[in-house]
């Protein structure tokens, strides 16, 4: 009973995020070292992660992490400051890579 | 090329004249400026439509060098105003504001400070504790600044804030304070080992002016599009003007040393030629990352190319690697003056050279600008050769 409730809740928590797992995953990878003041569960998809407080550095970490939880390695090109300007652009370039 | 024949000729031999004593008492070169403003120099950056001479990086930067040589805080002034102007005008032709306000600059000729750092934030640049607060169609705008060099001799400040009371420290936006909207109060001393003549204690900013004033767009897109390039490549050249004056001192010592022996090269020759190798290495370094900056603005992707890591490691690496050359080079030109270029007041001293050039790799720490290098290796891969 206590794992269906919780297992419920989860998917419910997902259904919330546009997006599906890989935005989800991307969530929790700003969530951990986006050092945003936000909370990176409550940003839209399309929010400005840097007007959020994401500093250089912090995007730096979070380029790293990306690479680590989607295990690729984004190309010297796609470093830039707007590849990683909000979820749903991350999530794009996440894609272009898997699809690659 | 105009500008840069009159620093050569004109401006360089009024900068001399008065460098030791602009040291010396830590006042403002403001011969050098009148000089310069009449040359039309302080609207070097300023575009061509705009009134003024529409100048690319390699040439700013040639300007600082040849300044810096005989005058190193005429150079870092020089410099940090032609820094602020690009910001201006990379950033702000949109704005009617900024447009008029840019030809009214190349008309009057007027001098522009830089309010980056801030009491707190401990030299990083890319984070504010102040804010501009917007109140209809005026803002307000207090910082306290810990160094705002030839704050009290320029008509306007360019200073770095949050966008609003309520945004993150790093989401920055720029905003330009005329004469008039703001007050300064002085906090600190500028008595310093060397660049006494930039003039940049602490102040107190109080301000207030139209929202109109507020640079369009984020401090974050214009600081990696402009302030850091324009900043390092400029540095770069004034550091090794400094360094190339003082090389210029040793290089004359030497000859007159030869023309009492013709026929022996004297020992101190063989250090000469040493030197010259190291000090040309420095100038093309930042030569060379200047004409990619000036090659990369014919393409449409250029502001893009700017915000990648690619360029942010090769502007790090320049401001590390020449900041530390040139203390080398002038330490160098001082073994060979030997005992005359320890002397203050001997034709051939170097000590101002010496004490100046230390402060290249605190302005901006070389520590954190290592340590953010180092973060952005963990992920640039170098693939494309593009550092
Ligand atoms: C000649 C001159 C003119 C200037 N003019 C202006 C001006 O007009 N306007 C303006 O706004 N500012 C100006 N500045 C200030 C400048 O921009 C820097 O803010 C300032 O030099 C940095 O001061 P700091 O050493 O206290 O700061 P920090 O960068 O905080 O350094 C303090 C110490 O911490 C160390 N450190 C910092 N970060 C790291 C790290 N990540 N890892 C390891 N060590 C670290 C440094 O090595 C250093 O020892 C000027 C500075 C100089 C020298």
């Amino acid at each position: 009973m206590q794992t269906a409730t919780s297992d419920s809740a989860i998917r419910k928590i997902q259904g919330a995020f546009t997006g599906g797992h890989d935005a989800f995953r991307i969530r929790q990878v700003l969530q951990n070292h986006g050092r945003l003041s936000t909370s990176a569960f409550e940003l839209a998809e399309d929010a400005d992660l840097y007007e959020a407080g994401m500093s250089s550095l912090a995007s730096v970490n979070v380029m790293l992490a990306l690479e680590g939880e989607f295990n690729i390695e984004f190309p010297d090109q796609m470093l830039n400051r707007s590849v990683f300007s909000s979820i749903a652009a991350i999530g794009a370039a996440v894609k272009q890579l898997n699809g690659a | 090329m105009e500008i840069l024949e009159a620093i050569r000729t004109v401006v360089a031999g009024i900068a001399a004249q008065h460098a030791a004593d602009v040291d010396e008492a830590a006042r403002f070169p403001h011969e050098t400026f009148a000089a310069l403003k009449a040359a039309r120099a302080l609207s070097a950056a300023v575009p061509r439509d705009l009134g003024g001479q529409g100048c690319g990086m390699r040439e700013l930067a040639a300007q600082c060098s040849a300044l810096a040589q005989v005058c190193s805080a005429s150079g870092m002034i020089l410099a940090m105003h032609h820094i602020q102007v690009a910001c201006m005008a990379r950033h702000g032709l949109e704005s009617a504001f900024f447009r008029d306000y840019l030809q009214r600059l190349a008309q009057d000729q007027l001098l522009i400070a830089s309010v980056t750092s801030e009491v707190g934030t401990f030299g990083d640049t890319r984070s504010s504790i102040c804010a501009v607060e917007r109140k209809g169609a005026r803002f307000e705008l207090n910082k306290d600044a810990t160094t705002i060099s030839y704050g009290a001799s320029a008509d306007a400040l360019l200073v770095t804030c949050r966008r609003a009371a309520d945004s993150a420290a790093s989401d920055q936006v720029l905003v330009l304070l005329q004469k008039g909207d703001y007050t300064l109060e002085q906090t600190t001393n500028w008595n310093t080992l060397g660049m006494r003549g930039t003039c940049s204690p602490g102040f107190n900013v109080r301000s207030s002016g139209p929202v109109e004033q507020i640079l369009p767009g984020s401090y974050a897109d214009s600081s990696a599009q402009t302030m850091v390039p324009y900043s390092h490549i400029l540095w770069a050249s004034l550091w090794q003007g400094i360094a190339g004056g003082a090389v210029a001192r040793a290089a004359s010592q030497v000859r007159s040393e030869a023309r009492k022996k013709p026929g022996t090269v004297p020992p101190s020759a063989a250090n000469l030629a040493k030197v010259m190798a190291q000090l040309q290495a420095v100038r093309h370094n930042w030569q060379a990352v200047a004409e990619e900056f000036d090659a990369l603005q014919v393409s449409e992707n250029a502001m893009q190319e700017l915000l990648g890591l690619g360029w942010a490691l090769k502007l790090n690496n320049l401001k590390m690697s020449v900041s530390d050359s040139v203390v080398q080079i002038v330490h160098q030109a001082l073994q060979i003056t030997g005992i005359l270029g320890y002397k203050n007041d001997s034709p051939v001293s170097v000590g101002r050279h010496y004490r100046d050039v230390l402060s290249a790799s605190l302005m901006v720490s070389n520590e954190r600008i290592a340590a953010k290098s180092a973060a952005m290796l963990m992920v640039f891969k170098a693939d494309q050769a593009a550092v």
